[in-house]
């Protein structure tokens, strides 16, 4: 099982980023659980969200302490303690930010996953809403997922236009994605 | 060319609401109100959406508060009709009285309850206390461990309200934001199937119900023997509703394949020496960390309580009886008692479990967290108690402050 922290701010689509994973996990008969941080959502807040995935049921309702990984949206928190809080080794960071030098370290960090997502959703969707094109990035990065069953998963939160749209975020997320060995 | 679809049902990811929303729909009620509450909101909106889009053909009340929720169904109900509301914390004790006389006048209203913290300390968290608040009222309560078990134990709950035999409003409980929020596939069912499952009640005798113009009164009113005699009716069906909910949970694994073992599910439990007793998503959590626990050798098991009133005592008894130790996990307070609810109304049975020892643990109160570090400290202490050690009665486990306040 992998479980994943989603950082992010309130209005990026964080806790969706990480529903629409869960949705593509189950598309392939595999097994995925979302579910926000509890308390208040507001736009431009600092919002963190949970995933499980796994190809096995999922039983745990706990909040997640040692992610394995950790998905960063809001390129501001990218230095926080907070982000890195109980990685286990051999994790893997995905992060949204313009700048694509290796700007982060962590003793246990061992991947490192760079996506302009902002610049991306801009181009595609008119709105720097980074979350479709960070889920395509993710199937990239993690290996664990295929990019079809992500752009599937897009079907149940979007329709017409800004489905194809969206559609096209997740694919160039997944292209556009440079991976870094740590 | 027209292809002949095979129907079959399938897995959405959603969450614990949109599953009690889609349940609701799946059941065709007659009439739905409601107001929307914290973190139940998600259901009415769910199903707001269905009505307004036309996939649920039913009355939508959209009530001014919570105590015309439960009058309007509990009035639609008693005309016959069927019914299902939605609520959570202050929004349930807000129509308790109407929850009251629904139970009195025996109307089968079926209704999710969100668990979250109750009035007293404002705390918008995850808790069983409003469960706690309303547990004397009359009510079948059954209680969901997942998203699945949720769309599942709605429709349980319409063929046990409704049934002649039964006729006693059901209350499903899920916790707040663990499972409200929590998103996670969930197997929907096809409304042919669903249809199939509720026509049982269409061949039981028609219920009482209130006709406009007619001269009949609906609902109870009793002095002295009257009294007696509709309560005790109402405390006869109650005891009914476990061989009937256990007759339910067997018809629905024939038809949709799911079957949770009736009143209590049983995990593990054939060869445990030490058992925790827990109710709604902790459940799963225990399950992962009791598979841990066993690798290490410890013989640890769970009883997970799916039906808490009426408190199914008969068959808590069988499957508790000559465990070495048994630790009672309650996510609520029990004021008046140093231990939790549902640890005291099982240790009235204390005598029946065979030299048993009990104790309690109090957790996941206003969100704590009941993580898998705390459940793991839970199983090692239930297994000190059953090697004899001296071990406190009552434990705050995620509040060890309590330990040094002194009183417990």
């Amino acid at each position: 099982m992998s479980e994943v922290r989603f950082h992010g701010r309130g209005g990026q689509g964080v806790v969706t980023t990480s529903k629409i994973l869960a949705n593509a996990f189950a598309r392939t008969g595999q097994f995925g659980a979302s579910f926000p941080m509890f308390g208040f959502e507001r736009r431009g807040a600092p919002v963190t969200a949970f995933g499980r995935f796994s190809d096995k049921p999922i039983r745990e309702k706990t909040q997640i302490y040692n992610p394995d990984i950790i998905v960063v949206l809001d390129p501001s928190q990218k230095n926080s303690p907070a982000v890195f809080q109980g990685l286990l080794p051999g994790g893997m960071m995905l992060l949204n930010d313009a700048d694509n030098k290796v700007g982060v370290s962590h003793e246990n960090l061992r991947k490192l996953g760079i996506i302009n997502a902002n610049k991306i959703a801009v181009e595609e969707i008119g709105l720097s809403i980074p979350n479709t094109v960070v889920v395509g990035a993710f199937a990239r990065m993690s290996g664990l997922l295929d990019i079809e069953p992500c752009c599937e998963a897009l079907e149940d939160y979007f329709s017409g236009k800004k489905l194809a749209a969206n559609i096209v975020c997740a694919r160039r997320g997944f292209e556009e994605v440079e991976l870094f060995d740590l | 060319m027209i292809t002949k679809v095979q129907k079959k049902s399938q897995i959405k990811v959603i969450t614990g609401n949109a599953a009690a929303a889609i349940a609701a729909k799946l059941a065709r009620p007659d009439v739905v109100a409601a107001y929307p509450i914290t973190p139940q909101t998600e259901v009415i909106e769910q199903i707001s959406q269905f009505h307004a889009n036309g996939e649920m053909d039913c009355e939508l009340i959209t009530v001014e508060g919570e105590n015309s929720a439960m009058n309007a169904v509990m009035a639609a109900s008693l005309a016959g009709g069927r019914v299902f509301t939605a609520t959570s914390s202050w929004g349930l004790v807000f129509m308790y009285d109407a929850i009251l006389a629904a139970a009195g006048a025996r109307a089968p209203i079926v209704m999710v309850n969100v668990n979250r913290e109750t009035p007293g300390i404002i705390a918008v968290s995850s808790g069983q206390q409003d469960m706690i608040s309303t547990r004397d009222a009359g009510w079948i309560f059954l209680i969901a461990e997942d998203c699945q078990e949720v769309l599942d134990l709605v429709l349980q709950a319409y063929r046990l309200a409704e049934d002649y035999d039964i006729q006693v409003p059901v209350m499903v409980h899920y916790d707040g934001f663990y499972l409200s929020y929590l998103s996670e596939g969930v197997d929907v069912p096809i409304q042919e199937d669903v249809d199939r499952f509720l026509s049982v009640l269409k061949t039981q005798p028609e219920r009482t119900k209130l006709v406009p113009g007619g001269r009949l009164g609906c609902g109870s009113h009793g002095i002295l023997g009257g009294y007696l005699e509709l309560r005790h009716k109402h405390v006869s069906a109650m005891e009914r509703a476990k061989a009937k909910f256990q007759q339910i949970d067997k018809e629905y694994e024939e038809i949709f394949g799911r079957s949770y073992g009736g009143l209590v599910e049983e995990y593990r439990m054939d060869d445990a020496d030490v058992v925790l007793v827990g109710s709604g998503s902790m459940c799963g959590t225990i399950k992962s960390v009791i598979d841990e626990k066993r690798e290490e050798g410890v013989k640890a098991g769970l009883l997970k309580m799916r039906m808490y009133r009426p408190f199914p005592s008969e068959a808590m008894i069988k499957a508790l009886k000559g465990k070495k130790a048994i630790g009672v996990v309650d996510r609520s307070l029990c004021f008046g008692f140093k231990g939790g609810p549902i640890y005291t109304e099982l240790k009235a049975f204390e005598t029946k479990l065979g030299g048993s020892k009990m104790i309690s643990f109090i957790d996941g109160i206003a969100n704590t967290d009941i993580t898998k570090i705390n459940v793991a400290t839970m199983i090692d202490t239930t297994c000190d108690l059953a090697a004899g050690k001296n071990v406190r009665e009552v434990t705050w486990v995620s509040y060890p402050e309590a330990q040094e306040e002194g009183g417990l």
